[in-house]
């Protein structure tokens, strides 16, 4: 299996998703190679682990890659790299890419297994090499194409042409929903048949504790609700609607409080739009958050809400329905393929995303029964499942040579 | 309704029976368009929906083509093609309503089919509610409004009661036995039944002269909802099949009683899984033997004296495998728009407001609290299909807005400041 990062050296979903998929493979019996591009000290008892840069001197700190990155910012990050860590990295992105490709070619000749799973277009390379090298059947697994990363506007035709080359010379694909799946038929021209959902998982959390923190707390007693948006600023995931939702949410009821959390490059300018909007002090920007922080964010809410312009998947709401949060996502969305129990809209439409805030926090039993239907069915939402269609789609293949 | 027993054969052959009761409801509720918190207090018009299944002229336009009227015509034929052919209908005061506002050639084939003497009207709440469940007053005053409904339009006076969706308990039957009707209608249910068959008359637990009907739901559920399931072993059903399982019962059953949905013919099931030919065949099949005859509810009243009592001290419904009241009533959103619904009715009634009234009558309805259920992991694909709003909750939102918005009504007669109103919610 190639990937690109895993927790806790993951920028974003595709990390937890990787972990969580390769995790519950194990627990059916199947042995996992991890084949990540650089070394890094991440525990993962369940897997093999095997790092494309071993035995060549990298330096793990001050990475500029991440699977989000365009590759207008990867050289940004780069050129603020000092000279010594210049000389570990690949000039731009895509000549990172290309090096994972090279190195997991012998790696695959070393390694022995069965299928190959290699996990969005910056593995693509390295899953073709291995294909070539071993003989053995391919799955490439969108988690994301270049039409959620931008919106739509200013695609990367190399990006493009990678993800496009990847899939078409795949055995098989594997997308992370029926959206996807569209896209990747419709935009990449895919033959539908070759194209299988899987359905993302989401791992359980191992502490019930419902701790909220104390200055959400100081607004609950005040009678505050609180709203909340996780996720990267940027345009794919929404929060610029989430801004304008909050400002005529705030014209019927004031008493509501909205917390962004999450890091991008849109950050600044939110917070500017929140301000010029005169809804600054009713806004929180939290900054980037993990673990059990972002579990407080959650916990502290009324409402989760999910204003995902194109959102392959979408796993923070069900993180979200976990902690017994009630979520209101948008139908741009995978995750709306498996949660009905949820309020949706579509990510454009301000007017009525407010009319499902103002619902919910005005009729508690419209919350409490989005709450408790919602967590059971979030929790049957497993990753287990997901590497059960795995293996039936392995399975497939495998057979299909013998 | 008088029929004139006189005219059948009926006297003749009860001991060999079984008779055959079909009854057929007849419903479209008004449903609520998506109404927004921004509409409190500025739109009064709760029920112009204009998209698809939310607009009720649509809804009600559509009905009517691919079942009211096609299989009206076919009843039509059939009462003067078989002297013996009986039906019986319940049709609530609120698709009368729209059956005049949207489609009045519905309600003169209606009309027409009463007018043979052999239809039989049943009486039931005008407002299709569950306000049984909650006020015994309202409940009455919409049993007779209905009544007096049904005399207007048809010339007739029903004789016998169905509550909404079949619901029933002993209580029921004494309050219609109170109200002057003669029989009920039940589900026949296997935990009210236990070892008892439905296809016998019974006394209402507690009632000196009603008569209880329960629905033979294995035979009724074969065409309301197996007759097109490809996956049901008697699949395809034909009336040579059916007739078969009905002449089967000669000598233990007194009436086959096949109580379903009108919406059955044409729209549940489409024209192309054959149904209207099913029902166009079915009466001449069963009347091949001379021992079947078909009766109406009010006939079956005088015919029979009830083999025992049954007592049922519990709600049972048609709706859902468990035939009770969870469609209607078992999330908390149901509860609550129920209680805040009734909640209303002094304040509803003070105001002497008919906008008001109708609008707040219209809102009992069953049909909005079924919408709200969130039971679809058992049954779902039944609910979803019926269900008009994507979700329980986008229903249960727009009812409690509208809900909210006549509560302003009630609270002034003038407009009210909406932020201001909101902030109290």
């Amino acid at each position: 299996m190639f990937g690109w990062e895993l927790p806790p050296f993951n920028s974003g979903g595709l990390g937890v998703a990787c972990f969580g998929l390769s995790k519950a493979l194990v627990a059916r019996g199947s042995k996992v190679i991890f084949v990540l591009p650089k070394k890094q000290p991440i525990k993962a008892d369940h897997l093999k682990l095997v790092f494309a840069g071993d035995g060549i001197d990298y330096l793990i700190v001050d990475s500029p890659l991440s699977p989000y990155l365009s590759s207008e910012s990867y050289d940004e990050e780069y050129g603020n790299l000092d000279s010594k860590k210049q000389r570990l990295y690949g000039a731009n992105l895509f000549q990172e890419v290309e090096r994972f490709a090279q190195l997991s070619r012998a790696i695959a000749a070393r390694e022995r297994f069965d299928v190959i799973h290699a996990h969005d277009w910056l593995t693509f390379g390295a899953g073709v090499g291995a294909k070539e090298v071993s003989g053995k059947p391919l799955v490439v697994h969108v988690h994301a194409t270049e039409f959620d990363r931008t919106g739509g506007h200013n695609i990367n035709e190399h990006v493009y042409g990678k993800e496009r080359w990847g899939m078409e010379t795949a055995d098989r694909v594997a997308t992370v929903s029926g959206f996807t799946k569209d896209i990747v038929t419709s935009r990449y021209g895919i033959n539908p048949d070759k194209v299988e959902v899987v359905h993302n998982g989401v791992e359980m959390s191992a502490d019930p504790r419902r701790k909220v923190g104390e200055t959400t707390l100081a607004f609950k007693s005040h009678g505050y609700s609180v709203v909340s948006f996780v996720g990267r600023l940027t345009i794919q995931k929404g929060a610029d609607y989430f801004l304008r939702t909050a400002k005529r949410v705030l014209e019927v009821n004031p008493r509501v409080i909205f917390i962004i959390s999450g890091s991008g490059d849109m950050e600044r300018q939110l917070i500017a739009e929140a301000s010029y909007m005169g809804i600054g002090d009713k806004i929180i920007f939290t900054g980037f958050l993990r673990g059990e922080e972002l579990a407080e964010v959650y916990r502290a809410s009324d409402l989760y809400v999910m204003p995902s312009v194109s959102e392959p998947f979408g796993i923070t709401p069900l993180e979200a329905l976990i902690e017994g949060v009630p979520v209101l996502i948008s139908k741009q969305s995978g995750v709306s393929e498996v949660l009905k129990h949820a309020l949706k809209v579509d990510f454009w439409d301000v007017e009525e995303m407010a009319n499902k805030i103002l619902g919910v926090l005005a009729y508690p039993p419209l919350k409490d029964t989005l709450g408790e239907y919602g967590s059971a069915e979030a929790r049957g939402v497993t990753w287990d499942k997901a590497a059960e269609k795995c293996l039936s789609i392995y399975g497939k293949l495998t057979s299909g040579l013998t | 309704m008088s029929l004139d027993l006189r005219k059948t054969d009926l006297w003749f052959n009860i001991e060999a029976m079984p008779a055959l009761c079909l009854y057929f409801q007849v419903h479209q509720p008004y449903r609520l368009k998506p109404y927004r918190v921004f509409d409190i207090g500025k739109d009064r018009n709760y029920f112009n929906g204009t998209n698809g299944n939310l607009n009720n002229q649509f809804v009600l336009r559509k009905v009517a083509e691919k079942s009211y009227l096609p299989t009206n015509r076919i009843l039509l034929e059939l009462l003067k093609q078989h002297p013996e052919f009986k039906v019986t209908f319940s049709l609530t005061g609120v698709i009368l309503e729209q059956f005049k506002e949207f489609a009045p050639e519905v309600l003169k084939s209606f009309q027409d089919l009463v007018k043979t003497g052999r239809v039989e009207i049943l009486g039931e709440t005008y407002y299709h509610s569950l306000s049984f469940l909650y006020s015994m007053e309202e409940f009455a005053e919409q049993v007779d409004m209905h009544r007096r409904t049904i005399e207007k339009v048809f010339g007739v006076r029903p004789q016998v009661f169905r509550n909404t969706e079949l619901i029933y308990r002993n209580d029921l039957a004494l309050a219609a036995e109170g109200m002057g009707f003669r029989g009920i209608l039940a589900e026949g249910a296997d935990h009210v039944l236990g070892w008892r068959s439905p296809d016998f008359l019974y006394r209402p637990r507690g009632t000196k002269k009603m008569g209880l009907l329960l629905k033979n739901y294995k035979l009724s559920d074969d065409i309301a909802f197996r007759f097109s399931s490809r996956s049901w072993e008697e699949w395809p059903l034909d009336t040579g099949k059916y007739g078969s399982w009905i002449n089967a019962k000669q000598g233990n059953a007194q009436v086959v009683n096949l109580f379903m949905d009108y919406e059955t013919f044409g729209e549940h099931q489409w024209e192309d899984t054959g149904i209207f030919d099913f029902l166009r065949a079915l009466p001449g099949e069963l009347l091949k033997s001379s021992n079947n005859c078909f009766i109406t509810p009010s006939e079956a009243m005088t015919l029979f004296k009830p083999v025992a009592e049954l007592d049922v001290p519990h709600y049972v419904s048609w709706a859902d495998v468990e035939r009770d009241l969870s469609a209607w009533l078992s999330n908390s959103m149901q509860h609550d728009a129920l209680r805040a619904l009734y909640g209303l009715r002094e304040r509803v009634l003070a105001s002497k407001s008919y906008d008001i009234l109708d609008a707040w009558r219209r809102m009992q309805t069953s049909d909005h609290f079924y919408y709200m259920c969130t039971k679809w992991f058992a049954d779902g694909d039944v609910h979803k299909y019926f269900n008009p709003y994507d979700t329980p909750y986008d229903a249960y939102l727009s009812y409690m807005n509208v809900l909210k918005d006549l509560e302003l009504r009630l609270a002034s007669g003038k407009e009210e400041k909406r932020a201001e109103a909101l902030a109290t919610v």
